[in-house]
């Protein structure tokens, strides 16, 4: 994975944020670089979400400088915005699914509204792109209400994925899913990072996700980033929580299941 | 660069070629469509198609998804058609699409007519389960009543003590406002008219009468299920949405008891009071505009007020009222409880609870009316 700058698609620098005298991230400086997938990992309440949404821009930050597209978002006029905006897709922690729309027109409705298609052709693609992460016809014409939570997690990566973004947030895609659908789900990221030349920026708490998907990994703790790189390096890692991360009880037995299985 | 699809008819016995090129992408989705729609095939002999896509320099879903119609269609045509060429960067994307949407569902279509009327049905039967419902709610109302009095520490005096403020004393300014305009208007149009047959003094009795018997109830408790009643139904619509109530259940607490009997209870409580003050404000308002327009000076309009307005007109007034609480309440909370997944629910829910109150309040008004007339009060 090259690391010159101009390959950077997602820069931040020195963001700190807080809420009232809370400050949740205190300097914090990443890279995202095109076509690789990017691993965040941190406690929980360690404020992963928190970077996520001040990076596209829900969340006002109090210092430091995001440059997307190598576009510094703070100098950028609410077009090019709007822009930036249309390339990337974003799947909430919650989901996020429009309550009352189905699925599918969860899916349709950035296709309806940013590109110029035919209804036919709007339809067809929202259901490839339903069932490429695994929700058939039938669940498609289904309400979030009456969906599984997994279920939920698939249409919202689908409805990120709806406008072929060149960079997409997943914010804990495989929590509530079974092991086996969180395999297909970490395979099928793979593919369309291959394919599509997608960059994935995924906040997981999914060791099976970090050790066969992630090509780099940046670790939060401390309200700041303690390592990068990959699990190799997290592995070698003496911070003490990523330590306790990477080579706790629960990590062991997954490396160490992989290194008798490869 | 602007993607291309070439239809090429080879010699006998060579397959038939499609040649498609250039960026086949959403941006170019719509000129695609046309381009797959103008390809004319010949007789269905069973021909090999070769579809080339070495060409093709971009592709991403919406593109793979059209060249997989596009072999779709072919091979519906009789054709055995197969892509050729394929680059190794998107052989991913089209073995996606491949797999995609083999067996679609069928659509079941309905017959308009048939679901209108499945419509007037559903709507006929509801209505008779709005009734069950409610009644189903007094019933559990009772039996949480009846609870909390053989174990009064269970009642929720906090959060009635908070409904209370909420549905009673910060409505006040508002109920002050609206009643005191009606007493004037009311005023001001009996002076006006009154006066035209010599009778201008009559229009106190009329201010008096309509006032403490009829407009003040009403008035107020069309605001309360405006203001307490579609907030009450979005409190509990949005906290059965989000699972809240289903998770009260489970630790053994009843929503009745919890959530709905704090807030009848207080609607109960404030909406005499609130009835009270507001009469009191039209009586106001209405003494104003006789004194500034009609020229009756206070000391006389007092004087006239207590020849005609007695105990019994104050009394059908303010028993009617919590009445009319208790309806508002339990509308405002059964629609609540029906809300069901959707934001769009709530919405509906919350306009059901204001329409349904007003409407039950004023057709309980007309029952009240004819039972003071028969019983003389
Ligand atoms: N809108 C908000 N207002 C105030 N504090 C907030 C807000 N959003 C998040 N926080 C606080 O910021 C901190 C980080 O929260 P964040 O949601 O980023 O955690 P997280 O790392 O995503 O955790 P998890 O893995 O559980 O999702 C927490 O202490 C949280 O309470
Ligand atoms: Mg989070």
């Amino acid at each position: 994975m090259g690391s010159s700058p101009e390959q950077s698609i997602l820069r931040v620098r020195d963001l700190v944020v807080g809420f009232g005298d809370q400050t949740v991230l205190d300097g914090v400086s990443l890279d995202v670089y095109r076509g690789e997938i990017l691993g965040v990992v941190g406690a929980s309440g360690g404020g992963k979400s928190v970077l996520m949404r001040t990076i596209i821009g829900l969340i006002h930050k109090w210092r430091g400088s995001i440059t997307v597209f190598d576009k510094d978002l703070d100098r950028a006029s609410p077009e090019e915005i709007r822009a930036v905006e249309r390339r990337w897709g974003i799947l909430f922690q919650q989901g996020a699914l429009f309550s009352s729309l189905t699925a599918q027109e969860n899916v349709q409705f950035p296709m309806c509204e940013h590109l110029d298609l035919s209804k036919a052709l709007l339809e067809e693609v929202a259901a490839a792109k339903l069932e490429m992460v695994g929700i058939s016809p039938g669940d498609g014409r289904k309400l979030p209400a009456e969906l599984s939570g997994g279920m939920v997690k698939r249409v919202a990566l689908a409805r990120a994925l709806a406008l072929d973004p060149e960079i997409v947030f997943l914010d804990e895609p495989t929590s509530g899913l079974d092991p086996i659908a969180a395999g297909e789900f970490d395979s099928l990221i793979g593919t369309l990072q291959q394919t599509l030349g997608l960059t994935v920026f995924m906040v997981t708490h999914d060791l099976d996700s970090l050790h066969t998907v992630c090509n780099r990994i940046i670790a939060l703790a401390d309200r700041k980033v303690v390592a990068a790189g990959p699990v190799a390096a997290m592995l070698a890692c003496e911070h003490p929580w990523v330590k306790a991360y990477f080579r706790g009880k629960r990590s062991r037995d997954i490396s160490g299941t992989s290194a008798t299985t490869h | 660069m602007a993607p291309e699809l070439i239809f090429k008819d080879g010699n006998a016995g060579e397959p038939l070629q499609l040649i498609a090129s250039g960026s086949w992408t959403a941006a170019h989705a719509a000129s695609l469509e046309e381009k797959i729609a103008a390809i004319k095939f010949e007789a269905p002999g069973s021909r090999r198609l070769d579809i080339d896509i070495a060409g093709i320099g971009e592709l991403d879903t919406f593109g793979a998804w059209l060249l997989e119609r596009l072999s779709r269609a072919c091979i519906a045509h009789g054709y055995d058609a197969r892509l050729v060429e394929v680059s190794g960067r998107f052989r991913g994307l089209l073995d996606e699409m491949h797999a995609c949407s083999r067996d679609k569902p069928p659509l079941v279509k309905q017959n308009p007519i048939l679901a209108k009327l499945e419509g007037l049905g559903v709507a006929a039967t509801e209505f008779g389960q709005d009734l069950v419902r409610l009644i189903d709610l007094v019933g559990r109302l009772c039996s949480a009543i009846a609870l909390t009095f053989r174990h009064p520490s269970r009642f929720r005096f906090a959060s009635t003590i908070h409904h209370l403020d909420r549905a009673g004393w910060q409505a006040l300014p508002i109920i002050f406002l609206i009643t005191l305009l009606i007493g004037a208007i009311i005023a001001q149009q009996g002076i006006f008219h009154f006066r035209k047959f010599g009778a201008g003094d009559y229009a106190v009795d009329l201010i008096g009468i309509l006032v403490l018997r009829e407009l003040g109830v009403l008035i107020v408790a069309i605001m309360v299920a405006g203001r307490s009643g579609s907030s009450y139904t979005a409190e509990l619509g949005s906290m059965k949405m989000r699972e809240e109530i289903d998770a009260l259940r489970t630790m053994g607490l009843d929503p009745v008891e919890v959530l709905m009997l704090p807030r009848i209870v207080a609607l109960v409580c404030a909406m005499p009071i609130l009835t009270f003050f507001g009469s009191m404000c039209a009586l106001y308002g209405g003494g104003l505009v006789a004194w500034l327009y009609g020229g009756m000076s206070p000391p006389i309009y007092i004087a006239r007020l207590k020849e005609v307005v007695t105990v019994t007109h104050f009394e059908v007034g303010m028993i009617k009222s919590p009445f009319m609480a208790l309806v508002i309440g339990l509308v405002a909370c059964s629609e609540g409880l029906q809300v069901a997944g959707s934001a769009e629910s709530l919405g509906l829910k919350t306009t059901a609870s204001v329409v349904k109150s007003i409407f039950l309040v004023i057709v309980m008004d007309g029952f009240f009316a004819i039972f003071f007339a028969s019983i003389g009060m």
